[in-house]
């Protein structure tokens, strides 16, 4: 056996060979968890691998996999790797018309895909995709009658695989053995908000020592459990469910379906986890509509031990309970056994290690809360070009505005115009076919060119504030960071859209959104009547209510040195809501800033200038394509604004 | 869709039923072929469910033979008919709202479990084999009809939709060879009727399963079956694929009305 495995099928092998009887795999089928041990999936992978030789896949060619979190795709990244063919895992739930573009940019030739609902996709596409001539499905449900001669159900290349495996004994030994580090093993599309998707390829060898790097840094052991559950062709599932399992050999379970995961999270237990802000949002809502059902006496319960909790909960957390009075532990132990442990068990977090989330800003109170109940809520901070292995928040050591320090092997710049340049041994090789692109971001010193503008704190902790893009300064040379501004406004419930201007100008002002279900509701327990949405964002209790929460961002802002000086000076409440039909948000909701200061420039001028009210009219396009004309007086307000911390000092 | 060939499964002769002095249905007479998707449609009180609780047994007619697998059939009850392979469902859903999904899914094994009940009470030995083995054919239909993420929940708190699905889901785990559906569709959105139709001809095409649907749907109707029957007022005027019954006029009239 080789010392150390340095591609992914030698590393199948590794395991198979140390602990061929443990649980590599499981996924719950027909309401039993079905499971496989590493010998079986070494076993099956090489049948995969053979079966796709059959069929001509050859070295350097691209294999594409569609489909939600199911072993046997994972089984066929694998299979494509042994013969020494990169693995391109899509979208499952991309329409037609994105898969083709990246189906022709790949060249795809065969693909794996999970049932019906792909195939249909796929054949839909073969016109645009002449070069698709095989089309393999895990699921043969639905498909008995559809005679096509590219399908073929994956069953079929597992048995021809082994027959062809028994016939050619040494066959894939000798392709394994060709294999190096430096070749690409899986091209992972970037999401391309930003013009076409570009296809990032990703060696053994980076994502090797991504895994490894990870493991180190948070002492990952074979005994780790996963639930895998988020998109394959996602970078973070593609790193923690496949490169992390086969390098630290832990196992990964899939789960039953789409809709089920938060059972079989409390069935499986996972050790650690991983989901953007958004899933963690949604459990905390779940929790807190069940709570608001609960008995009286349940309810007191909660709120008092939650209210411990934050109190104390974080800092027991970061072990520093030497800070906590013995009473307070005395009451947080108590909490533990009564609240917050039940708490983690229903959410499935009992066995929990760590957890992690990244992708987007997450909120102060949604970070607290994750904290205080004792789970291990880390940032991590990557792209998929590095490997999402650039930046983790140390245990004991986690601050929120932070994304961590660097991992082990990164180095990080700060370029002059704030952008966050990075080495890390999980860099891309290239982007497929764009030599431009990637002239573009990896520059011929090897710094790769993140687009994300940052600093270091004292600490050595990496802020990110913005897109580098997007940065500007006001007139009196101050940081203006517009998203990180808009971000620590959308932290209020009430707020559903901010559009901060500055870039420019004296002082930052922002256009707000209200979020129509909270302010409602908040306005219909203090029986404040309105009708509908411009009538509501008028109002003046409104105005006072959206006022405390651009002050309290005002205050946040001005304990940060770097960005005090751009506190929010006057702020509006648009009388329409922004919309993707009226092309002021993009299709995935982020704001198109250019285009709304262009569109209400009217309003923007109003805010630099003193006015306190400014008439407008905006034509809009409602949901069934007629247009209208929304009209309206909006009132200005001027904000609270704060001293800075230094110059309180001084 | 090309209507299968197969040998007549279910033939009605000259049905006549009526309730005190109405006339329910009139010598009504048509066949169903193994393996097809039979409809019954028509307006209001043309008879549907009646011609449907015919042929399970729940009402007698006066008049009328229905041969079932070239069996001629005497007076039998519901219960009888399920033994035969006939199930059902309901126009409006007839399930037990307290029980789980699995629970109900597994009361439509009953006419398949042979251990008396009171070994299935103990839960001893052979009882726990039978459950077992019935247990993993209900959970292939929960597998089939995507419903995995309910089967611990109580019927009751389900949506509408979703009762639906688990009745269809019930009907199926007997088994039947014949499988009535009362107005599946009714009361669903576009989106719900669409999963429906879906499951409805995987039905047929996976199980092979022999389907008589109620609908009000004209166009659920020509879209998935093969053969159709029209009823109005208790009578025949139509018989046909969905084709054939487009251009009847007496179907259009029945449907649009007439002026007179």
């Amino acid at each position: 056996m080789n010392a150390v495995a340095d591609t992914f099928p030698r590393l199948l092998q590794e395991h198979a060979a140390l602990r061929p009887g443990r649980t590599a795999m499981r996924e719950k089928h027909l309401g039993i968890w079905q499971s496989w041990t590493w010998a079986e999936v070494a076993q099956t992978v090489e049948a995969l691998a053979c079966g796709l030789h059959e069929l001509g896949l050859r070295r350097g060619e691209h294999l594409a996999i569609v489909g939600d979190n199911r072993p046997r795709l994972y089984w066929c990244m694998a299979a494509a790797q042994c013969l020494g063919a990169v693995a391109v895992p899509l979208y499952q739930d991309a329409v037609a018309a994105e898969m083709a573009y990246v189906l022709q940019d790949a060249e795809i030739r065969i693909a794996v895909v999970e049932d019906q609902e792909q195939v249909d996709k796929l054949l839909e596409l073969q016109s645009q995709c002449p070069a698709l001539s095989c089309i393999l499905f895990d699921d043969p449900r639905g498909l008995r009658n559809y005679g096509h001669s590219a399908l073929r159900p994956l069953d079929a290349l597992v048995a021809s695989g082994a027959a062809f495996a028994a016939a050619h004994p040494g066959l894939l030994t000798a392709e394994i053995a060709q294999g190096s580090p430096a070749d690409v093993a899986v091209m992972l599309y970037t999401s391309g908000t930003t013009g076409r998707p570009k296809g990032v390829c990703q060696t053994h060898g980076s994502f090797i020592a991504a895994a490894r790097g990870d493991a180190g840094f948070d002492h990952f052991t074979p005994q780790d459990e996963l639930l895998s559950y988020l998109p394959m062709a996602w970078v973070g599932d593609h790193l923690f469910s496949y490169a992390m399992a086969l390098t630290v050999g832990f196992c990964v379970s899939c789960p039953e379906s789409g809709e089920t995961v938060s059972t079989d999270l409390r069935e499986i237990g996972p050790t650690f986890y991983f989901a953007p802000p958004r899933v963690f949002e949604n459990l905390l809502t779940q929790v807190t509509i069940r709570m608001q059902d609960a008995g009286r006496f349940k309810r007191a319960l909660f709120g008092f031990f939650m209210g411990v909790a934050r109190r104390v909960g974080a800092r027991i957390m970061d072990g520093r309970a030497a800070s906590v009075s013995a009473g307070d532990r005395m009451l947080y132990a108590l909490g533990d056994l009564l609240v917050y442990g039940p708490l983690r068990n229903v959410l499935g977090m009992s066995r929990l290690r760590l957890a992690y989330t990244g992708g987007a800003a997450i909120g102060p109170d949604l970070f607290d809360f994750y904290r205080s109940i004792g789970i291990n809520l880390k940032q991590l901070y990557g792209q998929t070009e590095t490997c999402v292995y650039v930046c983790k928040q140390p245990s004991g050591d986690v601050k929120l505005e932070t994304v961590g320090k660097p991992l082990p092997g990164v180095t990080i710049r700060i370029a002059d115009n704030g952008e966050v340049l990075v080495r890390s041994p999980g860099l891309l090789s290239a982007y497929y076919k764009r030599p431009d692109a990637t002239a573009e971001s990896l520059d011929a010193e090897g710094w790769f060119h993140t687009g994300d503008a940052g600093y270091f704190d004292a600490d050595g902790h990496l802020r990110i504030i913005d897109r580098a893009k997007d940065v500007g300064r006001l007139l009196n040379g101050t940081l203006f960071a517009p998203q990180y501004i808009e971000n620590k406004l959308k932290f209020f419930p009430f707020i559903k859209e901010a559009v901060a201007f500055g870039d420019g100008r004296a002082s930052c002002c922002v256009f707000l959104n209200i979020d129509v279900a909270a302010v409602g509701d908040w306005a219909e327990r203090r029986h404040l009547a309105y009708g509908g949405y411009t009538d509501l964002a008028g109002k003046p209790e409104v105005y006072e209510l959206l006022g405390q929460c651009v002050e309290k961002v005002n205050r946040d802002l001005a304990a940060d040195p770097a960005l005090g000086g751009s506190q929010i000076r006057r702020f509006l409440v648009l009388h329409k809501e922004l919309d993707p039909d009226d092309d002021e948000l993009t299709r995935t909701r982020k704001v198109r800033r250019g285009f709304v200061a262009e569109k209400y420039a009217i309003l923007v001028e109003a805010l630099y200038s003193e006015l306190e009210q400014q008439h407008v009219q905006t034509e809009v396009r409602f949901e069934d394509g007629r247009r209208g004309v929304v009209a309206a007086d909006l009132r200005l307000c001027t904000a609270k604004c704060f001293t800075l911390a230094g110059e309180r000092a001084a | 869709m090309s209507a299968p060939q197969g040998a007549v499964l279910l033939e009605v002769q000259g049905i006549s039923l009526s309730f005190g002095g109405v006339r329910a249905l009139n010598d009504i007479s048509f066949d169903v072929r193994a393996g097809e998707i039979r409809a019954i449609i028509g307006p209001n009180g043309a008879g549907k469910s009646s011609m449907l609780n015919v042929i399970n047994g729940v009402y007698h007619p006066q008049q009328g033979v229905i041969v079932f697998r070239g069996q001629p059939r005497a007076r039998m009850n519901p219960h009888a008919a399920a033994f035969q392979g006939i199930a059902r469902t309901f126009q409006n859903i007839a399930l037990f709202k307290g029980m789980s999904v699995l629970d109900n899914l597994m009361t439509g094994r009953c006419t398949r479990m042979h251990r008396h009940f009171l070994w299935h009470a103990l839960h001893l030995g052979p009882a726990r084999r039978e459950e077992l083995a019935h247990r993993a054919r209900v959970e292939e239909i929960i597998d089939f009809l995507e419903i995995q993420h309910i089967r611990k929940t109580p019927v009751g708190r389900l949506p509408y939709g979703l009762q639906k699905r688990v009745e269809l889901g019930r009907a199926l785990a007997a088994e039947p060879s014949l499988l009535l559906l009362d107005e599946p569709m009714a009361g669903m959105n576009v989106e719900e009727k669409q999963d429906m139709c879906r499951f409805v001809l995987d039905v047929n095409e996976q199980f092979g399963t022999t389907i008589v649907l109620i609908e009000h749907d004209m166009g659920v109707v020509m879209d998935i079956s093969h053969r159709v029957v029209v009823l109005d007022y208790g009578r025949k005027i139509g018989d046909g694929t969905p084709e054939q019954i487009r251009a009847n006029q007496e179907v259009i009239d029945a449907y649009l009305g007439v002026s007179h």
